[in-house]
């Protein structure tokens, strides 16, 4: 089947099997690898990605569903410049990353729990974060990071390209 | 791991989803936010050849009052996501216990594609909106190559993967009662936060429903009948196993089980009551 | 001021950030060009003889390049056990040929031209087995009535030690036994293994994969394969996470390998979730039996640990696991007589291996079980009988009944730290109003006191190689045979030689993970990767000045002692002339300013701590909410707060796990029910508070660091602290003891039993 999907901005059209798995779709027909794989039970959300301004797991997702969509990444979020997005320098600032395999799902995720909720306590962090599991950090640093980020105002909760997450 | 292959067809419009299903027979299978069938066709616990995938079904997503009154009903789009509900206005203000049980499902990356027709149709004795739906009374409405028709939630759910649908049919619409200021509770047991619930309680107006204590949501009969007596609410509660099979995995055996059923309804029932 | 101590955020992060990591299944590599792609076919049973697999259908499947059986691997030798005092009959296959021995056992592998195209047809390979009973418990395997290996002629892999004298116990006014589940989890760390080979012209073949220690792996590629090690060029790429489960080469990785000679193409394997937690080693999985006993003034006069280590169906580390429990036994104790004795038993179940602390959280976890059963016996606070019999402080190395010779410590201030930080008599306080109000939510307090051994010689010894260039362009390379996978070694590593050399952190790259480059090392795992790889950068560091100091007297004309380092400069500028001199960047431009160094620890470290965890337990439900984790975690000397805290958040957790909601689950005839993550209780955000991490350090001499380990020692300390405070918080009603995890059910069900046994004694 054909697809078109506009992923970090690039719209493309590409032939697919119908079973094939979005994540897979950014991954393998993409290239971009950012996006990883940790479960097969929608259970680890490595894999979140923003479709049409919500997180989603995108193991989860049929890239056939997601024909028409806007698609955003790890890899769409920071400046053309470089300049990294309000969630990538509060991970950073926090140590909120260990081995990184986590982290594009986890980043990803958090910027939608801003979306939600700009300004979270802790508690509401963790709520907004159920769905990602991390082996590293216990989580701690990943909430502190995701406040630190709220401080950085709306921005924190938004990805780049005029895909705006619904609040 | 990835599903067996299949073939996918995308509909616009229930009629062309009726359609589908009528070509295609038993072996297809309806997709609408796939949080339940995606995670059981990647371990190929489930291999449909044709997915008919309803989600362009732009109609099938709303919340509003149908008539007014004392007899006036909330209708629920079918197609409508667990985080369009626990946002609206309209259910947050006439029918309060499902925004707030919506809002329990799974993660917010679950709630932001699963619908409330998908998992009413599922039958997953461990669902949390079709306790809620089952605690508020009310139908659920069909649509087939006949018509529509509504069933009552409490013939609705009739065993594990069941329900009271034909296969030539679609789930369009959950109808259940205003509540408005009534009390309700809501109950649900989990190791984690995000867990299916080990068992789950819903009380509202008298009437209390049971997640994961049989092959589907039930309700606790002797319990409300005890209420409608003039019971206590704490000797109420300690009936709501009654007529229960619930069964036993690593989390909870059937006695354990039996218990949470029965804190549980206390305590959604205390809730309910603003005890 | 120096760099070191200070919170340098971690270099690697940007690029982490922005394109992701690099992991094992994200190659893109020429090498690589048209890889096949590996399924595994494995067995469904757990323990059966293999009668037939007819592989005729899945080679007609769409993509199928070949199914390879234990018929093809003519030219390959059973796996030896890893170590020699294991019964050596206890071979492994590399495919089940006539029998399997565990639900994960490999039977066959696909390969196929697109990864779809692999489950596809492994589904059609027909494998016929004939069921044999299962041996799913430690209790089952030693009764040797069903035999894994018929041959060994039992299920005892090894023994260690011998049974305690019979007068052990006498004249202790008070003896306690009780039998501990230290249950098996499974790692998870969130990358599943993954590898990929590809061979060239010259004979020699690339392997990729994920691991902790390249060097250690292509030795084992080398042995199993009977292969020169020289010929294997081993890879491991970014890595996402171990903890422990990624020590040694898993035979899969040497069988793509293989595979990839076999077919003449390079060939890919990245296994799934599902088939990560059959498939990659478990840890932990002790069924023990502690007795404790002393006199009812709180003094402990003799400790008894006595269990069976489950090592799963194929010797891997868990064999060897005993002996680190058995060696820290006593832990933070002075106990005058210790005694331990352990087996390492085969059963038709996943291999165990190393899991964050291996071997040492399950002496912490007797020992601390222990001193508060002891304590809820002689109706003396827990804190109070820790504090009798705690070693008090030492600055001289200090042997113990086990024979371990502990650096230094001073467990006393650890506990009282941890004690003042948590508002230890406030939480007293606060436990004995809602005991006397009845409560439905009460309060438990868990405290444990640890030590535990890092950087032991795990066979490589206690070195670990460096290799430092500065470059005419000012940047500098450092080589080390440590093996990073989320600890930030890129960071801590460049602060070292930064902090000697003067050369910026962002100008040093710290190069690891690659046999060709770093021939020699001993990768991450036992905590040592700071105290023995770090001190080599800081050797090197060392040596690489007095290289230049010599190079750059002939060059200045000038007396060498007349030559200091100007860190400003980073170059060495002479005595009293500030930024007069030569910097190492134009020493490097006359000729390479490279050192080589091997640093030789000769003993390891035992880094200490105290925790009090604070749990709301439910009563009526049982179950247990970790409200607040107040911890004190020695490491010695810190290099970077920002990454040994990370250390300790992380190692928390895992304790904190294991506590309430991990476990690996089998059902009678061997089959998991816990192989998925949607029903393996993978802990998550909402089960955990934020951490308290309180300051305390020690610095060994060990290392002119003066660091000792912190990878582990946040997992020690953290299990037994969270399981006596969920225990504590149901003690009035009469609890005495959960087995771990401490579900809800378990709990709900020990306090009943409780409130049963009062009852009768009521009567």
């Amino acid at each position: 089947m054909q697809v078109s999907i506009t992923v970090n901005g690039e719209q493309r059209t590409d032939e697919v099997e119908p079973r094939l798995l979005l994540a897979h779709y950014l991954r393998e027909v993409r290239g971009l690898k950012a996006t990883n794989i940790g479960c097969d039970s929608t259970s680890c959300g490595a894999c979140t990605v923003i479709v049409d301004g919500l997180s989603v797991k995108s193991c989860t997702v049929l890239a056939v569903q997601s024909d028409g969509a806007q698609v955003t990444t790890l890899e769409g979020l920071a400046g053309p410049d470089g300049e990294l997005h309000p969630m990538q320098a509060a991970f950073r600032a926090e140590h909120g990353l260990q081995c990184g395999f986590c982290t594009p799902g986890m980043v990803m995720a958090a910027i939608g729990v801003l979306a939600d909720n700009p300004d979270p306590t802790d508690r509401e962090v963790r709520e907004g974060l159920e769905g990602n599991l991390c082996r590293c950090t216990g989580y701690h640093n990943i909430v502190r990071a995701v406040r630190t980020a709220a401080q950085a105002g709306p921005a924190a909760g938004q990805v780049p390209q005029a895909q705006e997450v619904e609040a | 791991m990835i599903p067996s292959p299949f073939e996918y067809v995308k509909v616009r419009s229930v009629d062309e989803a009726l359609a589908a299903l009528t070509e295609h027979g038993e072996d297809a299978k309806l997709l609408a936010g796939g949080h339940s069938l995606l995670p059981i066709m990647k371990l190929r616990l489930a291999i449909p050849t044709v997915l008919i995938d309803i989600s362009g079904i732009s109609d099938l997503s709303y919340v509003r009052v149908d008539g007014d009154g004392p007899d006036a009903m909330v209708a629920i789009g079918a197609g409508t996501r667990h985080f369009e509900l626990e946002r609206d206005d309209v259910a947050r203000t006439e029918v309060p216990l499902l925004p707030h049980v919506a809002g329990r499902v799974g993660d917010p990356q679950v709630r932001h594609r699963g619908t409330i027709g998908g998992t009413t149709a599922h039958s997953d004795p461990a669902s949390d909106l079709p306790t809620a739906l089952l605690a508020l009374g009310g139908t659920v409405v069909l649509q087939g190559p006949g018509g529509r028709r509504e069933v009552p939630v409490t013939e609705f759910w009739t065993g594990f993967f069941e329900t009271a649908m034909s296969p030539d049919e679609m789930v369009v619409e959950l109808r259940v009662p205003r509540t408005g200021s009534i009390g309700w509770g809501y109950e649900k047991f989990t190791r984690r936060e995000n867990d299916w619930p080990i068992v789950a309680a819903a009380a509202v107006d008298g009437r209390v429903a049971l997640a994961n204590m049989a092959g589907s949501v039930v309700r606790a009969t002797a319990t409300e009948e005890a209420l409608a007596r003039g019971a206590s609410i704490a000797e109420a509660a300690e009936l709501a196993d009654q007529g229960t099979s619930p069964g036993a995995d690593m989390h909870a055996d059937q006695e354990y089980r039996r218990h949470l059923a029965r804190l549980l309804t206390r305590r959604a029932l205390e809730t309910a009551a603003g005890v | 001021m120096s760099i070191l101590g200070t919170r340098v955020v971690r270099t690697e992060d940007p690029l982490f950030l922005t394109r992701g990591a690099t992991y094992t299944d994200d190659l893109v590599d020429d090498r690589l060009t048209g890889a096949l792609h590996a399924t595994f076919v494995r067995s469904q049973v757990a323990h059966g003889r293999l009668l037939s697999v007819d592989t005729s259908a899945a080679l007609e499947a769409p993509g199928v390049v070949a199914v390879v059986t234990a018929a093809d691997l003519s030219d390959l030798v059973p796996l030896p056990p890893p170590f020699p005092f294991i019964n050596q009959e206890m071979t492994r296959p590399w495919l089940a040929s006539d029998r399997v021995r565990f639900v994960g056992d490999p039977i066959a592998v696909v390969l196929t031209e697109e990864r779809y195209q692999g489950e596809d047809a492994a589904e059609l390979v027909a494998v016929d087995i004939d069921p044999l009973p299962a041996v799913v418990s430690t209790a089952d395997a030693a009764r040797d009535e069903v035999l894994l290996f018929p041959e060994a002629g039992t299920n005892v892999m090894a023994s260690f030690g011998e049974p305690a004298p019979a007068d052990f116990f006498d004249g202790c006014e008070v003896v306690v036994t009780q039998a501990l589940v230290n249950q098996r989890v499974a790692p998870v760390p969130l990358e599943s293994r993954a590898a990929a080979a590809s061979w060239g012209a010259d004979g020699r073949v690339t392997v990729w994969c994920t691991n902790q220690g390249a060097q250690q792996a292509r030795g084992q590629l080398g042995d199993w394969l009977k292969m020169d090690p020289d010929l294997i060029h081993l890879i491991t790429p970014d890595v996402g996470g171990g903890f422990g489960a990624k020590i040694g080469a898993d035979p899969e990785y040497a069988f793509v390998a293989w595979l990839a000679k076999h077919v003449g193409r390079p060939v890919r394997w990245a296994e799934s979730r599902s088939e990560n937690l059959v498939g990659m080693l478990h840890g932990r999985g002790q069924d023990q039996v502690v007795t404790i006993g002393g006199r009812r003034d709180g003094t402990v006069e003799a400790y008894s640990l006595v269990f069976d280590q489950d090592c799963g169906a194929y010797p891997r580390i868990g064999a060897v696991l005993p002996t680190l429990t058995m060696l820290m036994a006593p832990g933070v104790y002075g106990f005058p007589k210790v005694h331990s004795q352990g087996r390492a038993l085969a059963t038709t179940t996943t291999s165990i291996g190393a899991y964050r602390g291996a071997g040492r959280p399950e002496a912490t976890a007797a020992v601390e079980r222990a001193i508060d059963l002891f304590a809820a016996e002689i109706g003396m606070d827990p804190a109070d009988v820790r504090r009798k019999n705690l070693l008090p402080a030492f600055h001289e190395p200090h042997t113990t009944p086990m024979g371990a010779t502990y650096d230094n410590g001073d467990y006393t201030v650890a506990l009282d730290k941890a004690l003042d930080a948590a508002g230890y008599a406030d939480l007293r306080a606060e436990q004995a109003r809602r005991r006397e109000a009845g409560d439905a939510r009460q309060l438990g307090i868990g405290l444990s006191v640890y030590v535990e051994i890092t950087g032991a010689d795990n066979g490589a010894g206690t070195k670990e190689a460096a290799e430092l260039e500065v470059h005419p362009d000012g940047t500098a390379t450092v080589l080390t045979g440590t093996s990073p996978h989320g600890q930030g070694h890129a960071t801590a590593w460049a602060m070292i030689a930064s902090d000697q050399l003067g050369i910026p952190v962002e100008k040093i790259t710290v190069v690891h993970g690659d046999t060709d480059r770093v021939p020699e090392g001993g990768g991450t795992m036992g905590s040592r990767s700071l105290q023995q790889g770090g001190a080599a950068v800081h050797q090197a560091a060392g040596e690489l000045i007095e290289l230049a100091r010599r190079r750059a007297a002939e060059k200045l004309e000038a007396n060498p002692e007349d030559l200091v380092v100007d860190l400003g400069m980073a170059g060495l500028a002479v005595r009293g002339t500030p930024g007069v001199g030569v910097t190492f960047a134009e020493l490097a431009a006359d000729d390479r300013l490279l050192v080589n160094t091997v640093f030789n620890a000769n003993a390891p470290t035992f880094p200490f701590g105290a925790h009090v965890a604070v749990v709301e337990l439910d009563v009526e439900s049982g179950k247990a909410q970790v409200v607040r984790m107040v911890t004190v975690d020695d490491a010695g000397t810190i290099v970077n707060p920002l990454l040994a805290e990370g250390q300790r958040h992380g190692g928390i957790a895992q304790g904190v796990a294991q506590a309430l909601l991990e476990e690996v689950l089998y059902d009678e005839d061997g089959n998991p029910t816990t192989s998925t993550l949607a029903d393996y209780p993978f802990i998550s955000a909402t089960e955990l508070p934020s951490f308290e991490l309180v300051e305390m350090s020690t610095p060994t001499p060990m290392n002119p660091l003066g660091a000792k380990g912190i990878g582990e020692a946040g997992t020690i300390g953290s299990t037994p602290a969270v399981q006596n405070a969920v225990i504590d918080a149901a003690a009035h009603l009469g609890v005495r003891h959960v087995d771990m995890p401490a579900t809800p059910m378990r709990v709900w069900r020990a306090i009943r039993q409780a409130g049963h046994n009062a009852s009768q004694e009521g009567n």
